[in-house]
C-alpha cells in the first residue's frame, strides 16, 4: 500500500514539475504587467534547445563527461527561451505590441520551431520510429541522489528525483522570496500594478518587464528542458510535450500569482491527471477519463471565479496586466 | 543624466495609404528574413520554397478550394470574436466555442439523422451548434458582467474543457474503441449540406460572405454596434450615457459564441461530416491575430486571413516537395507576424532622431 501511494506521489510530482517551472516563469512575468500567451512556445523552445544541444553532443564523438552532458542542453535551453522572452518583450514593451496577439504568434512560432527542429533532427538520426531519444545525456540528467533508493518509500517519495525538479522547487520558493520580501519585488509588483505611479517613483519600468519577462521565460523553458530530458528520458516526439504550456498558465491563476503556492498546487495538478489516468472509477465507460482530464482547467476557473468574487485586493490579477505603458499617454 | 537617442511620440492618424505602405515594407522585410531563415536551416533556394508554396495554395482547382474553405472558416472565426474585441473583450475562446457549436450538430447528425427529415434535421443542427457555441461565449461573459472575472484567462480555460469534452464523446460514439469518430452517416448523408454547383466547399464561401456583411453593418450600423464600442472606449463613459454595460457584455459574447458555433457547423455540417478535438485547429486563436491585424474591420479580414491560410496552405506541397517538415510554415507564420506586429508601432508612433548637444560640445 505505502509503496503504491508512493509511486503515485512520484508520478504526481513528475508530472507537476514542468508545469511548476511554467507557472514559476509566467508568474514573474504577470507580475511585470505583461501576460505572456507564449510561454506553451517557449517551453517547446527551451525542450528542443536543450535537445538540440544535446543531440549534437552525443554525435560528437567526444566521451561524454555527465557535467558537460548537463551543461551543454541546459545553456542551450536557457539560450533559446531567452530568445524567445527577448522578442515578447521587444514586441510589447518596446513596440508596445498588443501582448495577446504577440503571445499567441510566440506560440506558433515556437511549437514551430520545436516540431520543425525535432522533426529534423528525427530524420538526421535516421530512427524507424518518429522520435529522438537521447538516452546517455537523458541518463545524466535523471540521476538521482545516490541513497534513495535505500530509503523506501519515504525515498521514492521525497529524494528519487533528479536535480532540475528540485531546482524547480527551490526557484519557486526563492521567486516568492523576492517577490514579497524584497525591494526587488516590491518594485516589480509596482510596475505590474501601476506603471505610471512606478515610473512616477523613479523606477525603470521597461527594464523591469523586459528583465521579468526574458528571467520568466528562461525558467519556463527550463519546463520543457525538464519534460523532455527527464519525465520523458530524453525522448522527443513531435507535439509530445502537449497542452501543458497551457496547464502552466491555469496554474498560475490556481495559485493566485503565488509562487510557493504553485510547489503544491503543481503536485496537486499532477496528481489530478494520474488519478484521472490510472485511479478515478469509470464504471466501466473509458471515455470518463477524458472527462477527468478537464478537472484541471475546471479548478483553475473555480478559483478564478472565487478569486474575482471575494475581490480581496491580494489575490487579484496584477491590475495592468496585459496593457502597454506609455509614459506620454499618462 | 542618461542621454536617448530617440524621442518617440503618438502621431496623429496617418492618411491610410501611408499606414499600408509601412505595412508593406514590413512583410517584404519579413519575406526577406523568411529567405534568410530557410536558407540557413534548410540550405534550399528560398525563392523555390516560395513558389511551391504558391503552388501549394493556387496549384491545381482543388486546392484554390482548399484554400478558400480554410479562408471562409478562419474568416468566419475572426468575424466572430471582432465583436467582442471591439469592446475589449478578449475572447481567446473561440477554439472551445468552435467545438461546442461542431459537437452539438454532431449530435444531432447521431441521434437525429434517421429519425427526422433532413431539412429538419439541418434547421436542429444550425440551432443547436448556434446555441452551444453562444452558451460557452456566455459563461465567461456572465461572470466578467457581474464580477469583473478576467475574460482572457476565463476563456481560454474554457477551450480545454470543451476539448475534452469532445473527447468523451468521441470516445462513446466511436465504436471501435480508438476514439475516433468516422464519418456520419456515410450511406444516407442525413445532415450534410447541399452542395452548390459541384462544389463542397461553396456553399460554406458564401455562408461566410453574407456573415461578413451582416457583421459589418452590425458593428458600424447599428445600435447594438455604437454600444459595444462605446464600452469598449471607456466603461465609464458608457454608463455615463446610459448604456447597460452588463447586458452589452453578455449580449456581445453570446453573438461572438454563436458566430463560433455556425464555424463549427460548417466544419461538421458542411464539410467534414465527423467530428475530433483538432477539429478547430487553432483558429479560435489564428483568428485573434487575423481580428487585430485587420484593426477589427471585417474586410480587411478578408486579406489578412487569406495570408495567414495561404502560409498554412503553402506549407502543404513544401512538405512533398522538399522532404521538409509542415511546421516550417509555423515558424515562417510566426516571424512574418512579428513583423506585421512590430510595424504597428511605426504607424502609431512618431520618432524623431535627438540632437545631442551635450556631446557634439564634447
Amino acid at each position: 500500500m505505502m509503496s503504491q501511494i508512493a509511486f503515485y506521489f512520484s508520478r504526481a510530482i513528475q508530472q507537476g514539475i514542468p508545469l511548476l517551472f511554467g507557472s514559476t516563469g509566467e508568474t514573474l512575468t504577470e507580475k511585470s504587467g505583461n501576460l505572456n500567451l507564449g510561454i506553451p512556445g517557449v517551453m517547446y523552445v527551451g525542450a528542443i534547445s536543450g535537445v538540440i544541444g544535446a543531440f549534437f553532443y552525443e554525435q560528437s564523438g567526444a566521451a561524454l563527461n555527465p557535467f558537460l552532458g548537463v551543461l551543454i542542453p541546459l545553456l542551450c535551453s536557457l539560450l533559446g527561451s531567452l530568445i524567445m522572452g527577448l522578442i515578447y518583450s521587444f514586441l510589447t514593451v518596446t513596440l508596445r505590441a498588443n501582448q495577446n496577439v504577440t503571445g499567441l504568434a510566440l506560440t506558433t512560432f515556437g511549437v514551430g520551431i520545436g516540431n520543425f527542429f525535432g522533426g529534423s533532427l528525427i530524420k538526421i538520426s535516421g530512427a524507424d520510429v518518429p522520435s529522438l531519444a537521447l538516452s546517455q545525456t537523458s541518463a545524466f540528467f535523471r540521476t538521482k541522489l545516490p541513497f534513495a533508493d535505500s530509503l523506501g518509500w519515504f525515498g521514492e517519495m521525497f529524494l528519487s528525483y533528479s536535480f532540475l525538479a528540485y531546482t524547480a522547487i527551490i526557484i519557486a520558493f526563492v521567486a516568492a522570496f523576492v517577490l514579497n520580501k524584497t525591494r526587488l519585488g516590491l518594485h516589480l509588483r509596482a510596475v505590474g500594478e501601476n506603471p505610471k505611479t512606478a515610473d512616477a517613483a523613479g523606477i525603470n519600468v521597461g527594464r523591469y518587464k523586459y528583465v521579468a519577462t526574458c528571467v520568466g521565460s528562461m525558467i519556463a523553458g527550463l519546463g520543457g528542458l525538464y519534460y523532455v530530458m527527464d519525465y520523458a528520458s530524453g525522448v522527443w516526439s513531435n507535439d509530445g510535450f502537449g497542452d501543458r504550456g497551457w496547464l502552466a498558465i491555469a496554474l498560475v491563476i490556481f495559485t493566485i500569482w503565488k509562487p510557493d503556492i504553485g510547489v503544491l498546487a503543481s503536485i496537486l495538478y499532477g496528481g489530478v491527471y494520474i488519478l484521472a489516468i490510472n485511479l478515478l472509477p469509470t464504471g466501466g465507460i473509458a471515455a470518463v477519463r477524458e472527462l477527468y482530464k478537464a478537472l484541471p482547467y475546471l479548478m483553475t476557473i473555480i478559483v478564478l471565479v472565487i478569486t474575482s468574487m471575494r475581490n480581496k485586493k491580494e489575490n487579484q490579477p496584477p491590475e495592468s496586466l496585459g496593457l502597454a505603458y506609455f509614459r506620454e499617454d499618462r | 543624466m542618461k542621454n536617448k537617442l530617440f524621442h518617440v511620440s503618438r502621431r496623429p492618424a496617418m492618411p491610410w495609404w501611408k499606414s499600408l505602405l509601412i505595412r508593406v515594407i514590413a512583410i517584404a522585410l519579413a519575406l526577406v528574413v523568411c529567405a534568410v531563415v530557410t536558407m540557413l536551416f534548410t540550405g534550399e533556394n528560398p525563392l523555390n520554397v516560395f513558389s511551391a508554396m504558391i503552388s501549394g495554395s493556387f496549384g491545381t482547382s482543388r486546392k484554390i478550394w482548399a484554400t478558400l474553405q480554410g479562408i471562409a472558416i478562419l474568416l468566419c472565426v475572426s468575424l466572430a470574436v471582432t465583436p467582442a474585441f471591439r469592446m475589449r473583450f478578449w475572447n481567446v475562446g473561440g477554439e472551445g466555442q468552435i467545438l461546442m457549436g461542431g459537437l452539438a450538430c454532431a449530435a444531432c447528425m447521431i441521434y437525429f439523422g434517421d429519425v427526422v427529415p433532413n431539412w429538419v434535421l439541418i434547421l436542429m443542427m444550425t440551432v443547436s451548434a448556434i446555441v452551444a457555441g453562444a452558451i460557452w461565449g456566455g459563461i465567461p461573459a456572465i461572470f466578467k458582467a457581474k464580477w469583473n472575472t478576467n475574460e482572457t484567462l476565463f476563456t481560454l480555460m474554457m477551450n480545454y474543457i470543451a476539448t475534452q469534452l469532445v473527447a468523451y464523446f468521441c470516445n462513446i460514439w466511436d465504436k471501435k474503441g480508438s476514439g475516433i469518430v468516422g464519418v456520419i452517416n456515410p450511406a444516407t448523408e442525413a445532415g450534410w449540406f447541399p452542395v452548390l454547383g459541384g462544389q463542397r466547399y461553396l456553399l460554406n464561401v458564401i455562408i461566410v460572405a453574407i456573415l461578413v456583411v451582416f457583421v459589418y453593418i452590425y458593428l458600424n450600423y447599428s445600435k447594438h454596434g455604437y454600444e459595444l464600442t462605446v464600452v469598449g472606449e471607456s466603461e465609464k463613459t458608457a454608463r455615463y450615457v446610459g448604456i447597460k454595460v452588463e447586458k452589452v457584455i453578455v449580449r456581445t459574447m453570446l453573438l461572438s459564441g454563436a458566430l463560433c458555433g455556425v464555424a463549427g457547423l460548417l466544419l461538421v455540417g458542411g464539410t467534414d461530416h465527423s467530428i475530433s478535438t483538432t477539429i478547430a485547429g487553432g483558429r479560435g486563436f489564428t483568428a485573434v491575430m487575423v481580428s487585430w491585424l485587420a484593426k477589427f474591420n471585417p474586410v480587411v479580414m478578408i486579406v489578412t486571413s487569406f495570408i495567414l491560410v495561404f502560409l498554412e496552405r503553402g506549407s502543404s506541397d513544401i512538405t512533398s516537395k522538399f522532404g521538409l517538415n509542415k511546421s516550417f510554415s509555423d515558424i515562417l507564420t510566426g516571424i512574418i507576424l512579428f513583423f506585421i506586429i512590430g510595424s504597428e508601432f511605426f504607424i502609431n508612433y512618431r520618432i524623431d532622431l535627438v540632437h545631442n548637444t551635450e556631446k557634439e560640445a564634447k
